[in-house]
């Protein structure tokens, strides 16, 4: 039925356009409605959406694969809702103490909190728990990375300029929401390595001059450790984050029907037009096939690779502390800032600076700021503030991808700090040279590449024969369009 | 709006019963079939007791079956011609801005009541005030808690399980974690007691009287985030915390020697009592991470 509304069937003629029909009362009397005519009739005489979704299903989104990066993190965000949910009916949000009483036999007898306990039957009581939980960390990782890459493609070919530079900074709010969600979901199992990362995040903020003290008791209800962090992590994690990101996500998607989509140049794709494929059925198909693929992906490393094994961290103890304590990857770089930062601890006027404070909260804070408002800096100092639809190709902007091959340098050189008890034992050095030559490296790395990569851009741009700027007036210009024959011709706006 | 489409129509879906047509649709069926499969294989094993990679690996035939299934749908048998859609500027028409704001103004009974909409502007920023009520019940003020733990004067050095510690529990070149001997334990009043050689120790004045025999107390909590000061080195007398890998020099105050902590751990001064440890006093400065009115 649905085909045959779609399609008619081989054999009959095609039924006349509505264009070519010459009386449409008395031909829809002719011409009975199909079961889906009827259904799509009922609903739209109740919501009036019917001319509105037909022009949804006839948009335009322009193909590329980088272009399904922020498609993979949608999907694996609905995949953390789906696999969360079920860990929720099973996780017990309580710092209580209770005694382990389950199958792991080393654990047995031992007081641990409700919540570790409950972690521990999901893992190995509840069938398929184990699955779930890992499906949902992984994800975790694997989304912030999809994440992170998005952000660099929309970065690296300028498509955050106008007018989409508001729809850049609740990208960049989500990602940091992301990181909030796997940093509050990392605390949760109330393990020996979750109370570390808690423990780091209080220290940095109590660090803040002035407000540091009460923020630190606001957000964690006293001095750590204190009984309140689970419960309140929970619901940051489960309720107050997940809300904020659906309404984030809402807006960002919105913008971009509104916008519509960014392509590249070539062929016909021009700034006054978008040259891609109908959302249905094609885009919507592919994007459903997507999001099975990225659940298949995740089920497969969620099954085979243990992640975050609570039972061989023991239950969270505040006077002990797991060895190696690695964070999950994507706050890695704080914690190497945090390593490699001299121990700088001056008292100004009476003011101590903490020494994580400046690792721990200005650095993170400046990069953030830097990021988020980039499209606005580089309007500023490009003076270029017109509209663009069309994507750069990364060698045609050398400032920009300089800059941002730099800016992901000082992550990457700080991640790898984040590692440096691990480098050292596998290389055998000592840790403290290991600190110093992340020192150096933090500070030398980022500005040399800035050079290279803008070196490298230039010629590359310089050796090209195609225009930089092929920018058309928007307005009040001309529109291509393909001809029956395959070739353009230009239409008058 | 305007559409394009490519000459012909057919958009690379293969003619009507070619075998490029068949071969497709048997991908696709082939997919779900695989999907129908592994779903009721899933349930069986389910029923069976469960076991997570095999869980892992049926899952991910389930899902992808249907996943390239979907995709070798859309991709083969489906046009991909390219459309042409007309884009249009966003906004910035002056006409529509004079006419928002002549709506936004065109109510004087608003725009006049210039006394008012201030007055409107104060009542708002009360109401914030008063909102922010509620945000400071979340957490007790800071007060002086982060400046004191729970050690008093004649508190025992206890183990976490509650055993009094003395002399003969620690051999030279040990370490215990003590707290104060009662029914609470307070983490932050976690603290190392270490025996080393006694004439090592480099310590002057009070905080030299304070170890008897050898023995000497440091805060747990590292002065630089916090973290439990996990591991000894006997032999070179280094606290090393594990987080960031600040190292302190047992012999001369726990100093900070390498790593990113830049005050000494605190010394908790002890004395012996019978053949017990008790603390003379609690710590004279605040222990764990450092914080911008800690001197006062
Ligand atoms: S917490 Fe001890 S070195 Fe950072």
């Amino acid at each position: 039925m649905i085909r045959r509304f779609l399609r008619p069937p081989p054999g009959t003629s095609r039924p006349p356009s509505r264009a070519e029909r010459a009386g449409p009362a008395d031909d829809a009397e002719r011409d009975p409605p199909t079961d889906l005519e009827r259904l799509a009739m009922w609903i739209d005489t109740r919501t009036g959406l019917a001319g509105v979704v037909r022009t949804g299903m006839r948009k335009v989104f322009p193909d590329h694969w980088t272009f399904l990066l922020g498609e993979i993190a949608l999907f694996c965000f609905l995949i953390l809702v789906l696999t969360g949910t079920f860990l929720t009916f099973f996780y017990v949000p309580s710092a209580a103490l209770v005694t382990y009483e389950g199958e792991y036999v080393p654990l047995q007898g031992q007081e641990v909190s409700a919540a570790f306990d409950s972690v521990m039957a999901l893992s190995f009581e509840v069938r398929a728990g184990l699955l779930m939980r890992q499906i949902h960390h992984w994800t975790a990782l694997v989304f912030v990375a999809v994440a992170i890459l998005h952000l660099c493609r929309v970065f690296f070919t300028g498509a955050f300029r106008r007018p989409r530079e508001l729809n850049w900074v609740i990208g960049f709010t989500l990602l940091i929401l992301a990181m909030a969600e796997g940093f509050t979901g990392y605390s949760l199992p109330d393990d020996l390595l979750s109370g570390t990362g808690a423990r780091i995040a209080y220290s940095a903020a109590l660090s803040i001059p002035l407000i540091g003290p009460w923020a630190a008791s606001l957000v964690f209800g006293g001095e750590f450790p204190t009984e309140a962090l689970i419960s309140r992590f929970f619901v940051i994690h489960v309720m107050l984050l997940p809300g904020l990101f659906f309404g984030g996500i809402a807006a960002h998607l919105a913008f971009v029907v509104l916008h519509k989509h960014t392509q590249y140049r070539g062929g016909p794709a021009e700034e006054t037009n978008v040259v891609g494929r109908y959302f249905w059925p094609s885009q919507v198909f592919l994007s459903t096939g997507l999001f099975f693929l990225t659940a298949a992906v995740v089920a497969l490393i969620g099954g085979l690779f243990q992640i975050n094994p609570i039972w061989a961290y023991g239950p969270f103890e505040a006077a002990e502390v797991a060895s190696p304590a690695q964070p999950d990857w994507y706050v890695g770089w704080l914690d190497g800032a945090l390593r490699i930062f001299p121990p700088f601890e001056p008292t100004i006027l009476g003011v101590t600076i903490p020494s994580a404070f400046i690792p721990g909260v200005v650095l993170p804070g400046i990069l953030f700021t830097i990021v988020a408002l980039w499209p606005f800096l580089e309007a500023r100092f490009v003076g270029d503030d017109r509209e663009h639809h069309l994507l750069d190709r990364f060698w045609e902007r050398p400032v920009r991808t300089a800059t941002g091959s730099a800016i992901l340098a000082i992550f990457g050189v700080l991640t790898l700090a984040g590692g440096n008890d691990v480098i050292a034992f596998y290389f055998s050095t000592e840790v403290e040279s290991l600190t110093n030559l992340f020192r150096v490296l933090t500070l030398v790395v980022p500005p040399l590449l800035w050079i290279l990569v803008y070196r490298a851009c230039k010629s590359r741009r310089d050796r090209s024969q195609e225009p930089v700027e092929t920018h058309r007036p928007p307005r009040g210009g001309v529109a291509l369009r393909r001809t029956a024959s395959g070739g353009f011709e230009e239409v008058e706006t | 709006m305007t559409h394009g489409a490519a000459p012909g129509g057919s958009g690379g879906v293969p003619p009507r019963g070619s075998a490029a047509e068949r071969r497709a649709e048997r991908l696709v069926l082939l997919s779900f079939g695989i999907t129908f499969l592994t779903g009721i294989a899933l349930l069986v094993l389910y029923v069976a007791g469960g076991q997570t990679q095999l869980e892992g690996i049926l899952l991910t035939l389930c899902l992808g079956g249907l996943g390239v299934g979907i995709v070798i749908w859309a991709q083969r048998l489906m046009s991909s011609e390219l459309r042409i859609e007309r884009r249009h500027p966003i906004g910035g028409d002056r006409h529509r801005i004079a006419n928002l704001g002549e709506a936004l103004s065109d109510e004087e009974g608003f725009t006049r009541r210039t006394l008012l909409i201030k007055a409107l502007g104060g009542a708002l920023a009360g109401l914030g005030a008063a909102l922010a009520l509620p945000i400071f019940s979340l957490g007790p003020a800071p007060g002086r808690a982060l400046f004191e733990t729970s050690w008093r004067a004649g508190a025992r050095l206890a183990t976490i399980g509650g055993e009094p510690v003395g002399p003969d529990d620690l051999p030279v070149g040990g370490v215990l974690t003590v707290f104060p001997d009662g029914d609470d334990i307070d983490p932050n009043a976690a603290t190392l007691l270490i025996h080393v050689e006694p004439g090592l120790l480099r310590l002057e004045g009070d905080a030299a009287t304070a170890t008897p025999e050898g023995f000497v107390a440091y805060s747990k909590i590292c002065t630089h985030a916090g973290c439990p000061v996990g591991l000894y080195r006997a032999a070179q007398h280094i606290l090393i915390c594990p987080c960031h890998q600040s190292e302190f020099d047992v012999l001369a105050g726990a100093v900070p020697i390498s790593g990113p902590a830049a005050r000494p751990l605190p010394q908790l001064p002890i004395r012996l009592e019978g053949d017990t440890f008790v603390a003379v006093a609690d710590y004279s400065e605040p222990v764990g991470p450092s914080f911008w009115n800690m001197g006062r």
